[in-house]
């Protein structure tokens, strides 16, 4: 669904991603992982446009998206979460997921001005569809709070929601459980894995490994800007290179 | 639902439509009450000020963007009315809205190279757009009549009905105020509306939910331009005489404060914000000598202690105060 070619991206000079080529397929959850500065932030800043690679090709549902500016690309079927939480403080909860509506929501600034009946139709629609989603957090029950007034794990599910109720072909977690405690992680993990039964396919930034291992179909590994291995999680928990560069290291501190 | 929830249900469901009709029954009984020439003639500046103020909310609360340029969109409606309609003898109302095309295009032209600045730069770029324009009115003499100002401009009308005297222009400026803000309130409870405030929010995280940015603040610009130049044709039309110094960078600047002491953001702030800063003068003599002080004063308090505007943030404070008791109840 997702496939990129020998991307490449370098700031002034320097490489933070050379020659990194994998496939996300379609109803597959794919992690990248990597240990901090491999460059995964990197590469999901290139797939959606915050960045634009300095080599190679991203495309999309066989259409190449290398160039497009973000809104486009979200247009066409990419969420996304942050890694540092971009919630809309002031807005409430029930806003900030229908934000995550703005696709479907339609564009013209004078048909919104004028408030034609079939728009507010539409609004009513849009609002069930975002408590819907509120619901499948567990969130339903504060869709009128600030969102800046909830607390963190809460954000984060917003944030989820935000990022599903769109329906969009691909979801990208840039660390979904970051900052979590163990139960609040198990329960963001029970909702990817609802997420992938229902069909979603997602590419996951994660560095809890036992996470990883749990939901991922496929795991592509990141170091220093280089992809050095790709499998399933059991291939790629085996691969002596990714021991050496990510979860050697890891044994060596614990 | 008993009767009592279904009551609370229709209010809660319909309360921004509530208010404006509440608004607008008490705009239309209000020269009932007051037929006091000079207050209806401050009233309908407010009116006029509202109109400016609530475009640039949008501009300023909802794009996340600063103008310190808004009274030369502004001024260019006055002018362009009164050369309209004195130097080509046009009908007023068409000239209203050819000027507000222009006026359009110019937003147009000037937005997409100056939206591409962000924060000071861009509060710098605007200020010098309002210094510019100023200078050429007061310099080109032979078109805008230089610093002595744009004389005989002539009265909107309907028929045989002149909006001549304070309580005709009352009903007519509150009329274009009314529907900028039912047009206004629309525009942000839309998915369009939300898109905006996401905008003001993070620029990225807009664009990744799908938001064109530069487009999106491109046309908000020129909307809050458009909104300019109306109130400025409405008040040349009003005062008929206008002159440079209703359109320099001080009146600018209190269009912002009026932004921020309303809240940004808010839309039902922007009528406070405009009301309440065009009655400081009247009030007292001080504010009128000093306005500037008084204003930038006011600016810096409020930006300080109450960023999210005057009633909201009184709103906010009483709130938590009522929280704060209310659980000191009930421990105790």
């Amino acid at each position: 669904m997702l496939r990129l070619d020998q991307v490449g991206k370098n700031f002034g000079g320097l490489p933070a991603l050379s020659n990194v080529s994998f496939e996300v397929p379609q109803g597959l959850v794919t992690a990248l992982i990597g240990p901090n500065g491999a460059g995964k932030s990197t590469l999901i800043n290139c797939t959606t446009g915050v960045l634009q690679p300095s080599s190679g090709a991203v495309r999309f549902l066989q259409q190449e998206i290398t160039a497009l500016p973000a809104h486009q690309i979200a247009r066409l079927g990419i969420a996304r979460t942050f890694q540092n939480l971009k919630l809309f403080p002031r807005l409430t909860v029930l806003d900030n997921v229908l934000t995550g509506l703005t696709c479907v929501g339609g564009r013209s600034m004078l048909m919104a001005m004028l408030r034609l009946p079939y728009l507010r139709h539409r609004e009513r629609q849009l609002k069930l569809r975002a408590m819907e989603a509120l619901d499948r957090f567990g969130l339903a029950d504060k869709a009128a709070w600030q969102a800046g007034s909830l607390a963190y794990g809460d954000k984060k599910r917003v944030e989820l929601a935000r990022a599903t109720v769109g329906r969009s072909e691909l979801l990208l977690l840039d660390e979904p459980v970051a900052g979590l405690n163990a139960e609040e992680t198990a329960e963001v993990g029970d909702q990817l894995k609802l997420l992938r039964s229902t069909g979603h396919t997602m590419l996951l930034v994660e560095h809890d490994m036992d996470l990883v291992m749990e939901i991922a179909d496929q795991v592509v590994v990141l170091d220093s800007g280089k992809c050095i291995a790709t499998g399933t999680p059991d291939e790629v928990r085996k691969n002596p290179l990714v021991l050496e560069a990510y979860l050697g290291r890891m044994e060596a501190m614990a | 639902m008993t009767r009592k929830q279904k009551i609370f249900y229709f209010i809660t469901l319909h309360r921004t439509g509530l208010w404006v009709t509440a608004l607008s029954l008490a705009l239309l009984l209000f020269p009932l009450v007051e037929n006091n020439p000079y207050t209806l003639g401050i009233t309908n500046l407010i009116a006029i000020n509202a109109i400016v103020v609530l475009g640039l909310n949008l501009f300023i609360g909802y794009a996340g963007q600063i103008s310190l340029g808004h009274a030369a969109f502004f001024g260019l409606g006055a002018y362009g009315s009164a050369i309209a309609t004195v130097n080509f003898e046009l009908n007023p109302w068409l000239a209203m809205m050819l000027v507000a095309l222009i006026v359009a295009l110019v937003a147009l032209v000037i937005g997409v190279p100056i939206l591409r600045l962000s924060g000071h730069y861009l509060a710098m770029a605007t200020l010098g757009l309002n210094f510019v324009f100023h200078t050429i009115l007061l310099q080109w003499d032979d078109v805008t009549g230089g610093p002595s100002g744009f004389y005989g401009i002539p009265s909107l009308e309907i028929g045989d009905l002149v909006f001549f005297d304070e309580i005709r222009l009352h009903y007519l400026l509150w009329a274009f105020a009314l529907l900028s803000l039912l047009l206004c309130l629309n525009l942000v409870r839309s998915g369009v509306g939300r898109g905006l405030a996401a905008l003001a929010g993070d620029e990225t995280a807009a664009a990744a939910l799908g938001v064109n940015t530069r487009n999106a603040k491109v046309k908000v610009f020129i909307l809050s331009a458009i909104l300019a130049s109306l109130a400025g044709s409405l008040f040349a039309h009003t005062y008929s005489f206008i002159s440079p110094d209703s359109f320099n960078i001080f009146v600018a600047t209190d269009f912002v404060i009026m932004v921020v002491i309303g809240g940004m953001g808010s839309i039902w702030g922007s009528l406070f914000g405009a009301g309440l800063i065009t009655l400081l003068p009247e009030w007292m003599d001080l504010f009128e000598t000093y306005k500037d002080f008084v204003h930038g004063g006011i600016l810096v308090l409020v930006l300080i202690f109450l960023p999210q505007g005057l009633v909201s943030g009184l709103l906010d404070i009483f709130k938590t105060r009522m929280t704060l008791r209310r659980q000191k109840n009930a421990q105790a």
